[in-house]
């Protein structure tokens, strides 16, 4: 039995009390929030109420502030201490998912609700710790908060208060003025947060960001959308053979090209322009196979997934990424580093004898990563944590050194292990039949990533899922189970649903 | 000190007759304890009466100066036992704690208390955890009072009532010679509202007094024969007393009119969910106005049966609102009802659920189905017969994530349970189990280390079974809060004694975290009315443990695992228990920023660690996620036609306490993270050097830069 009151309810003797809750994340500043809007309320000639559950939900949970206010007169009126579903007329929610679970928990009703919502992430732990994407969907959330709510506002109220050097609940505090959700003129919202005395000026600051967003709406495109043409510089000889890749790209099917340039550009980062003739090389092979009738579906996988493939993540590439100028601008940035500032920066290594002996030339490294106890000897020499001062001259030589072998790299161990990997993959991607099934071997590239222990498991799954190529292969759903496959290899590290889907597989074959 | 300051409000508890005190519930209460010449005060923090225990460590002042003194005791047993001072005493005292695992830990001494019977009013104030932000089982407290036959208050939450009871209660408590639990439920302990206040009383015998002029007398101690005629007197005396002086003095309260045919009886702590239900059936007004006749029990326990049955004459339908199971009350009035050969028909539990927190929907649902049966005509139409469809949604509840509470940013129990998930790893899963505190968030994911809880500081002991030890040593955690409440005794004093094989570990965050940042025996803070800087290791030597491992630094992950290992290997026989410290990151921020801040702006040398993630070097893999889950820690999603998976960020919020680079190190993760420190205000010297330096860093990156492709956006 569940009754929701319908809102013409002539009979409710609720209408003459404003219900408002919060919904944030523990460590949001919801009590703060909902201080000042009692405050505010009181000082209105209200009479108010405001609830809270104090507990371990404090500590990163979902936690509910509730606020219910009536004008004074006579009696004393009677406060519920908590929302009831169907009966709430102010919700601010201070994340997304809070949005979300708002309107789950039923706060929001079409007849009464004006719903105050941050647009911004504060992800579960759930939704990080998936080794594939398990970032939750917001857009089906504001979806429903379209529908469940009389009213929406919706703005990245963290960002505006962050942006103010301030936190969300004033920012959120701004956005209920500007709703006039509340019969309250803006100066007695003002006037609480200079009462409360904390950071006066930036919460100010914030609540007009906040104000400005309710009223005025946020301008639509809030990042500058990307995609600002590469731009390329360099030594002419360079410049003239990567134009020279460039025109062979431009050659391609146009489905293909913008996969193929990024995937171009990559690789030539990763090594050179010889290496990127390589990349179009195999392209080409796959491309030979693909057709107009496709619209070349497949070459546009391969052009992703080749290329990340080649663009394989070792020492060298590393010490190269980490010591580069930009990114020493980067980080300079991103820490707010001014002149008056020094900036210590500390790397965290930790090789094991398997990079090592990759870093070797090739006959040495294979000869080494079979006997035991020359890697043993490797791991006692290197295999321990390294923390290497890249603002010293000495590490970020070291570093600069490593990361300026590209010329050698071609000649060691790990790349004779990924040239051998990539051609395996090449030619199981090309055997099967199946148009479909081909486009799914690509994508299982995928699976590999990390280093060290992760990679080595991507590695495993990658091979468990390809070993399944002839058990599906012929059937017309196979490349609907191939996905299958390599979705369930990215629930979990472990593989426990990747076993689970292979034995189904191997149930009906 | 603890993590809320109330030093500002507690100048409002200095307000007298005349004034009006607005403010939240724990506040008003300490109030009116001062009011009524309350002589001690103690008790043990846990939500929701955490915040009770700081304002009063934060009113020690004002207590001194009436005379008042303040106990912070070692447990909720230690806390009842103190009310040892009212048997003899005509002093009143007053403890706090939560229910019902409080009153679980409270309850011998209770039950001592309630034999004795008291002289000076004995007030117990409980704080319920029950229903949505509680965080132990779903029980009652009420039970309690049944078996020790102590008196149970359960106001109507607002201010004006919740002061009132502490004054029924004191008095309620010396008529009847019996102590009295004022219980408040989670949300009343935080609720605002204003109430006229009065002078503070000084007590008319401080403890200062009575411990000057000590007092005796056999008969109120608790061996035969003098047991036996406790019993009789509970029975005889005190319980007759209690009805006489709640009769006369309307502790219960009556609402609407006399007659009718129906009536509603309802817990006073129920009071306003049941008004906003009949408020939105149009049945009261906003002021709680109704034609529906409410009795209200202010006194849960004992019911005054006279009362009762005065409120059901005449009336053919009476429902009870009581949350909670089991329907003690409910029982209780239909045994009346049924023993009066009555034909009142009594609704509760099957217009209302069994189990369960009665919120507005619950509620809602329970009174309509009760006035369709008792009177439908009462109910708007659209009610009995309804044809509105409720808005169709779409189903979130697989798309929104449950958000469970979990470790802060920067807490030093991650690289714990970090150490234990790579432990795991390399020597399989063991036996582990938890205790109360933060550190139970590692039974949850990522870490999903440990599966069972028994009680506060019973970590250790709830693994005595497996103390003979086998194959694989069981392993159990303990809070520095648990130790000190109960754990030294009977978890770490049970392992010594039965020369147990198992490991435990000690994790000392300096305080007892998880109820507000309180100090406790080992805090490392000084504390002015209290003895802190006691070590744990210090006590663990002192109950005869040998093999004791001090951990001064538990983000180093690295060296906490090697520990760990040690413990799970070596041949040592006896207990084996590491203590694993390092100060709470709330509280240190809290503690450390102001003074930061304050350095920065004077100009001395600031280093201000955080974390970053080069993006190009993470491959999404998410694999320090599994090991962390620590909020600053977060994914973001590349604008890289290339990526299909979100890769790691850490935000603005990071407190560099170093986890992710120990974690990357000790797991063998990945190079992307990096640690940034910067310095403000550098010395000279620190920055010439640092200038050089990079004058060099920029040549090298310059020359390379001019001899190779610059491909902007691809690897930045």
């Amino acid at each position: 039995m569940n009754f929701v009151l319908p809102s013409e309810n002539v009979y409710s003797k609720v209408d003459g009390i404003l219900k408002l809750a919060v919904m944030a994340v523990g460590g949001q500043g919801g009590g703060v929030l909902a201080s000042w809007i009692e405050a505010t309320a009181r000082a209105q000639g209200y009479a108010c109420q405001t609830t809270s559950v104090a507990g371990v939900a404090q500590r990163t949970g979902s936690t509910i502030y509730y606020i219910e206010m009536a004008p004074q007169s006579g009696n004393a009126p009677v406060f519920a201490l908590a929302p009831s579903a169907g009966d709430v007329d102010v919700m601010l929610a201070a994340e997304m998912m809070e949005v979300g679970r708002a309107v789950m928990r039923g706060f929001v009703t079409p007849d009464r609700t004006t719903l105050i919502g941050s647009t911004h992430r504060a992800l579960a732990v759930s939704e990080k710790t998936m080794p594939g994407d398990g970032i939750a969907h917001a857009p089906e959330v504001q979806a429903a908060a379209e529908l469940a709510a009389q009213r929406l506002i919706l703005a990245d109220m963290d960002r505006l208060a962050t942006d103010q050097g301030s936190v969300i609940s004033a920012s959120l505090f701004g956005a209920l003025a500007g709703s006039e959700a509340l019969p309250f003129p803006r100066a007695a919202y003002e006037e609480a947060i200079r009462a409360s005395g904390k950071g006066v000026e930036a919460s100010l600051r914030a609540f007009d960001a906040g104000y400005t967003a309710a009223r005025d709406g946020i301008a639509a495109p809030e990042r500058q959308a990307k995609s600002a043409p590469r731009k390329i510089t360099g030594p002419a000889e360079y410049m003239r053979e990567w134009e020279a890749l460039l025109a062979r790209v431009h050659a391609l099917p146009e489905p293909v090209q913008a996969m193929a340039e990024a995937g171009l550009a990559k690789v030539v980062d990763f090594q050179d322009c010889a290496y990127g003739a390589q990349y179009l090389d195999h392209l080409a092979t796959v491309l030979r196979a693909d057709s107009a009738d496709r619209n070349y579906a497949l070459g546009g996988v391969a052009a992703k997934y080749i290329a990340n493939a080649m663009a394989y993540d070792d020492i060298i590439r590393v010490a190269d990424l980490k010591t580069r100028a930009t990114r020493t601008a980067r980080i300079d940035a991103e820490m707010d580093k001014t002149d008056s500032h020094v900036l210590h920066l500390t790397e965290y290594f930790h090789p094991r004898a398997e990079e090592i002996a990759g870093l070797l030339p090739a006959g040495i490294g294979a000869r080494t990563q079979a006997n035991p106890a020359r890697m043993a000897r490797l791991d006692k020499w290197f295999g321990k944590g390294r923390r290497l001062r890249t603002d010293s001259v000495r590490a970020f030589v070291m570093l600069h050194i490593l990361g300026g072998l590209k010329g050698y790299r071609l000649r060691t161990y790990r790349h004779q292990l990924e040239v051998a990997h990539l051609d395996a993959w090449l030619k199981a991607c090309a055997a099967p039949e199946q148009y479909e099934l081909r486009i799914e071997l690509f994508k299982n590239r995928r699976l590999i990533k990390g280093y060290s222990d992760t990679h080595a498991r991507g590695l495993s799954k990658f091979e468990r899922v390809m070993e399944m190529v002839p058990l599906l292969q012929g059937r017309p759903d196979a490349a609907e189970w191939m996905v299958r496959l390599r979705e369930a290899a990215l629930q979990d590290p472990e593989g426990k649903a990747l076993d689970g889907a292979i034995k189904t597989v191997k149930s009906f074959v | 000190m603890a993590e809320r300051s109330f030093k500002a409000e507690v100048e409002h508890l200095r307000k007298g007759e005349g004034d009006t005190f607005t403010g939240e519930g724990i506040l008003a209460i300490t109030k009116a304890l001062l009011e009524n010449g309350v002589g001690y005060v103690g008790g043990y923090q846990g939500a929701p009466i955490s915040h009770l225990m700081d304002v009063l460590a934060d009113a020690e002042e004002l207590m001194g100066e009436l005379g008042v003194r303040f106990e912070a005791n070692a447990s909720e047993a230690a806390a009842a036992a103190m009310l040892a001072a009212s048997v003899h005493y005509p002093i009143r005292g007053a403890v706090t704690f939560k229910g019902p695992v409080g009153v679980n830990v409270a309850s011998d001494a209770l039950a001592n208390l309630c034999s004795s019977g008291v002289n000076g009013g004995a007030l117990i104030i409980v704080g319920e955890d029950y229903g949505e932000g509680s965080s132990i089982m779903q029980e009652r407290s009420h039970g309690f009072a049944m078996k020790s036959q102590f008196w149970m208050l359960d106001p109507r939450p607002n201010l004006p009532s919740i002061t009132k009871a502490v004054k029924d209660g004191f008095e309620l408590s010396e008529a009847s010679n019996t102590p009295v639990m004022l219980m408040v439920r989670i949300r009343s302990c935080h609720v605002t509202g204003s109430f006229e206040t009065r002078d503070n009383q000084r007590p008319p015998l401080t403890v200062y007094d009575a411990v000057a002029n000590p007092q005796s007398d056999f008969n109120r101690v608790v061996l035969p024969p003098m047991s036996y005629l406790h019993e009789q007197d509970k029975i005889n005396t005190r319980w007759p007393a209690a009805e006489k002086f709640i009769i006369e003095n309307k502790l219960n309260e009556m609402f609407g009119p006399e007659r009718a045919d129906l009536g509603i009886i309802v817990q006073g702590g129920m009071y306003n969910g049941l008004i906003r239900a009949l408020q939105r059936l149009g049945l009261a007004e906003i002021d709680g106005t109704t034609e529906i006749p409410i009795y209200v029990l202010n006194v849960t326990y004992p019911i005054v049966r006279s009362e009762f049955e005065a409120f059901c004459a005449g009336k053919d339908h009476v429902m009870i609102v009581e949350e909670g199971q089991p329907d003690h009350i409910e029982q209780q009035l239909g045994s009346y009802l049924y023993k009066s050969g009555s034909h009142t028909r009594l609704y509760g539990k099957d217009v209302l659920p069994m189990a369960g927190e009665y919120t507005g929907q619950v509620m809602l649902d329970g009174i309509i189905a009760f006035l369709k049966s008792a009177a439908p005509t009462m109910l708007p139409d659209h009610v009995r017969a309804p044809n509105m469809d409720a808005p169709k949604l779409p189903d979130l509840s697989k798309t929104v994530p449950i958000r469970p509470p979990g470790f802060c940013t920067g807490c030093p129990e991650r690289p714990i349970f970090a150490a234990m998930k790579l432990t795991e790893q390399e020597l399989g899963k063991h036996q582990i189990t938890g205790d109360i505190g933060c550190h139970l968030f590692g039974s949850l994911p990522p870490f999903e280390i440990g599966g069972a809880t028994m009680g506060y500081g019973l970590g250790p002991a709830a693994n005595a079974a497996f103390d003979g030890g086998g194959e694989k040593r069981a392993i159990s955690i303990l809070g520095d809060g648990g130790f000190w409440h109960n754990g030294l005794s009977s978890s770490i004093g049970n392992m010594v004694f039965n020369k147990s094989d198992s490991v435990a570990v000690i994790v000392d965050n300096y305080y007892s975290a998880a109820t507000g940042g309180q100090d406790i025996m080992s805090s490392r803070a000084k504390n002015d009315t209290k003895a802190t800087n006691n070590p744990i290791s210090k006590a663990l030597k002192g109950v005869g443990v040998e093999w004791v491992r001090q951990v001064d630094h538990t983000y180093d992950v690295t060296k906490m695992r090697d520990v760990l290992r040690e413990a799970l290997t070596t041949d040592h026989k006896g207990p084996k228990v590491i203590v694993a410290s390092s100060e709470c990151m709330l509280n240190k921020q809290r503690r450390e920023k102001p003074l930061r801040n304050k350095a920065i702006k004077e100009g001395r040398r600031v280093d201000v660690p955080r974390f970053g993630v080069d993006a190009d070097v993470c491959t999404g893999d998410h694999a320090c996620m599994r090991l962390s889950g620590c909020p600053s820690l977060s994914l973001k999603r590349l604008d890289d036609p290339l990526r299909d998976d979100p890769v790691a960020a850490i935000d603005q919020t990071c407190v560099g306490c170093g986890n992710c680079g120990e974690v990357a190190h000790a797991a063998v993760l990945c190079p992307s993270f990096y640690q940034a420190d910067v310095v403000h205000n550098p010395g000279r010297f620190e920055a010439w050097r640092a200038g050089l330096r990079r004058k060099v860093i920029n040549w090298l990156q310059k020359r390379r830069d001019a001899r190779r492709l610059r491909l902007d956006g691809v690897a930045t």
